[in-house]
């Protein structure tokens, strides 16, 4: 073939955005994991949560969470009676040192851990102008630091609040399942330091995982369901007053 | 931060601010702008034509100024060109970036640099010293000016404007799709958010230029032509109200459905929005410039009269549509996801998105206007290349 230098010229910037944009978006994963063979989703049973916290400060310690925001929170919620579409609903400093006792008496109280959704549709990946925000093979969300506008469309487009701007770094922050740790055989750090298993990380394309047995045998559901985000946060015990 | 019931703790802080209310009025101000001009081009409305070349260098002038908001904004400007080099093709935004693009280079510069091609060469014949320079670079080296030349300019520039006028209301449906296609949010998510959009920023930017022009007058101590004036105030008329009816539609639509989100969005209709959508972008910005300029349509008023009112109703409708950016923008955050509380806006005054920058950006294309002016006179009585 004969390449002159006016060819090398005319194809080196054609060259170099092509690889920008295959660059982009590839996850640091460790050695032998093999992408294809996971669906990463998580079971949250809210029957199970006691609302001691550990969670949200195993997260922050984890992942390096700014003061005031998060990657994971726990909501306590108080329904008087029917209709509780207007429950009363807290969440001190993300529930990050527990609940002081809130003076609500009668009627039921339970928490809510919350989280990114890690959705297959999610909206936040859609908006996202440069592809920053981007979703493995193996169904995590995740976003590329480096890449990142910090427009915070994505923080807008997120229906479930999860998402944050790093005050320091200036993009784009949220959940990333652990994404370090799960790739190497690990559990995320919010699922080890809960006390009572009410987080379970789960693998939908596993056949032996327990997720499967459970989703069969017990009435579960998402968040906002009616939003089609495809979210893989599932729940149990997920009261019509929770939003 | 003063919240109140119950806000996702991660929603506290709003995301948006200022900048970005500045951001759909300044590009409402330039489609809205355009479509004045395109009235005399395409649809032969020769009352307008005073106002023609005001309202492309208006356009141009805020169409300079629009993105700057957007890249003040911005975590990372300095990434601000990857929307360019590696867009994301489902992202509204990223898609926005093009369209700019596009109407700026491919219709608006296209289109005034054909309209002034023949001032240009001969200002590039008649000038000296280094403005002589300038108007020669601005000739991009053609000095053709022949009858045969001139009747080519005005084939290509009609086409031109032709493929503006889609690309007007593209370049502002787009800003109203940012908003209208989040469905996480009911205040935004709405498919006639664009439509709403694209009517308001008729609205506001024939607005502009009947001011721009009526204050230009002034200064040059001319009579501003007033049949242009009064066909420029009935179309503003006629644009206002089905502006007006798109949004009382998305309203009542609202009211009557009263989704899971109503209870909410009501509550902030009598609270935190109540002065700036009911009192300024209804009553005030909204319903009394469009009764003051019903007005001469029905009663016969001297001509004195009728110019006080296109200048009440002017500010008035600027102000107006800006209070509707602000509902729409910081209305759409001050409510919790959750619907079970409310957060408020502070804005700053020295930050870099506060209050000062957004004056500045506000008047920053008025200045833009007026070096535009300057060097492209648009007053007709100078086709003849007698310099302003």
């Amino acid at each position: 073939m004969n390449i002159t230098r006016r060819k090398v010229l005319m194809l080196l910037p054609a060259a170099a955005v092509a690889w920008e944009y295959v660059l982009a978006g590839t996850p640091e994963a460790a050695p032998n994991y093999n992408r294809t063979q996971h669906w990463w989703a998580m079971l949250i049973d809210i029957t199970k949560c006691i609302g001691c916290g550990n969670c949200v400060r195993a997260c922050a310690e984890e992942n390096h969470v700014p003061e005031g925001y998060f990657r994971t929170w726990v909501e306590r919620y108080h329904v008087d009676d029917w209709p509780s579409e207007n429950p009363i609903v807290d969440s001190p400093d993300g529930g990050k040192h527990g609940f002081p006792p809130n003076g609500e008496s009668g009627g039921k109280n339970f928490f809510v851990p919350k989280m990114c959704n890690h959705c297959a549709d999610s909206p936040c990946t859609q908006v996202c102008p440069v592809g920053a925000t981007f979703m493995t093979p193996d169904g995590v969300v995740l976003i590329d630091q480096k890449y990142c506008l910090g427009c915070r469309y994505c923080v807008q487009a997120c229906p479930y609040g999860c998402r944050y701007i790093n005050p320091d770094k200036k993009v784009a922050e949220k959940c990333t399942l652990c994404y370090h740790r799960i790739t190497k055989g690990l559990t995320t750090a919010c699922c080890e330091a809960c006390p009572t298993g009410a987080r379970q990380l789960a693998d939908l394309k596993n056949p032996n995982d327990p997720i499967h047995e459970f989703v069969r045998t017990h009435s579960v559901q998402v968040l906002k369901p009616h939003l089609a985000t495809g979210a893989k946060v599932i729940y149990n015990g997920l009261d019509r007053s929770v939003r | 931060m003063p919240v109140d019931g119950f806000m996702y703790p991660n929603e506290v802080e709003l995301q948006w601010s200022v900048l970005i209310v500045l951001y759909p009025y300044l590009t409402g101000l330039v489609a809205g702008a355009f479509i004045l001009a395109s009235l005399e081009r395409i649809f032969g409305v020769e009352a307008v034509k005073p106002t023609y070349r005001l309202a492309l260098l208006t356009a141009l002038a805020f169409l300079i100024v629009a993105p700057m908001p957007l890249q003040l904004h911005l975590g990372h400007p300095e990434r601000s060109l990857e929307m360019y080099m590696t867009p994301h093709r489902t992202s509204a935004m990223a898609m926005f970036g093009f369209v700019y693009l596009w109407y700026l280079m491919a219709v608006l510069v296209l289109e005034i640099w054909l309209e002034y091609r023949s001032d240009i060469v001969r200002m590039a014949q008649s000038s000296t010293g280094w403005t002589r320079w300038i108007y020669r670079v601005l000739t991009l080296g053609s000095q053709n000016i022949s009858q045969g030349a001139l009747r080519v300019d005005e084939r290509v520039g009609w086409v031109v404007t032709l493929i503006g006028i889609p690309s007007a209301f593209l370049l502002h449906g787009y800003v109203g799709f940012i908003f209208g296609s989040i469905k996480a949010n009911p205040w935004w998510s709405s498919p006639l958010m664009p439509v709403v959009f694209l009517f308001s920023a008729m609205v506001s930017g024939i607005a502009a230029v009947l001011l721009i022009y009526m204050l230009t007058s002034r200064l040059r101590k001319q009579k501003p032509d007033m049949r242009c004036l009064d066909t420029v105030a009935r179309y503003l008329l006629y644009t206002f109200i089905i502006d007006f009816t798109l949004e009382m539609l998305d309203l009542i639509h609202r009211i009557y459905e009263a989704d899971e989100s109503f209870r909410s969005l009501d509550f902030m209709l009598h609270t935190r929005l109540y002065v700036s959508q009911v009192i300024v972008q209804i009553l005030l910005g909204t319903v009394t410039p469009i009764v003051l300029l019903a007005v001469p349509q029905v009663v016969k008023l001297p001509e004195a009269i009728r110019k006080r009112i296109y200048v009440v109703a002017g500010t008035l409708t600027l102000i107006g549509i800006l209070a509707m950016r602000w509902n729409v923008v910081i209305g759409g955050q001050l409510f919790s996801k959750s619907f079970l509380g409310y957060t408020t806006y502070k804005m700053g005054i020295i930050s870099r998105e506060g209050l000062l920058i957004a004056i500045g950006l506000l008047i920053l294309p008025l200045f833009i206007l007026w070096l535009l002016v300057k060097l492209l006179p648009p007053w007709l009585e100078t086709n003849s290349g007698v310099k302003v």
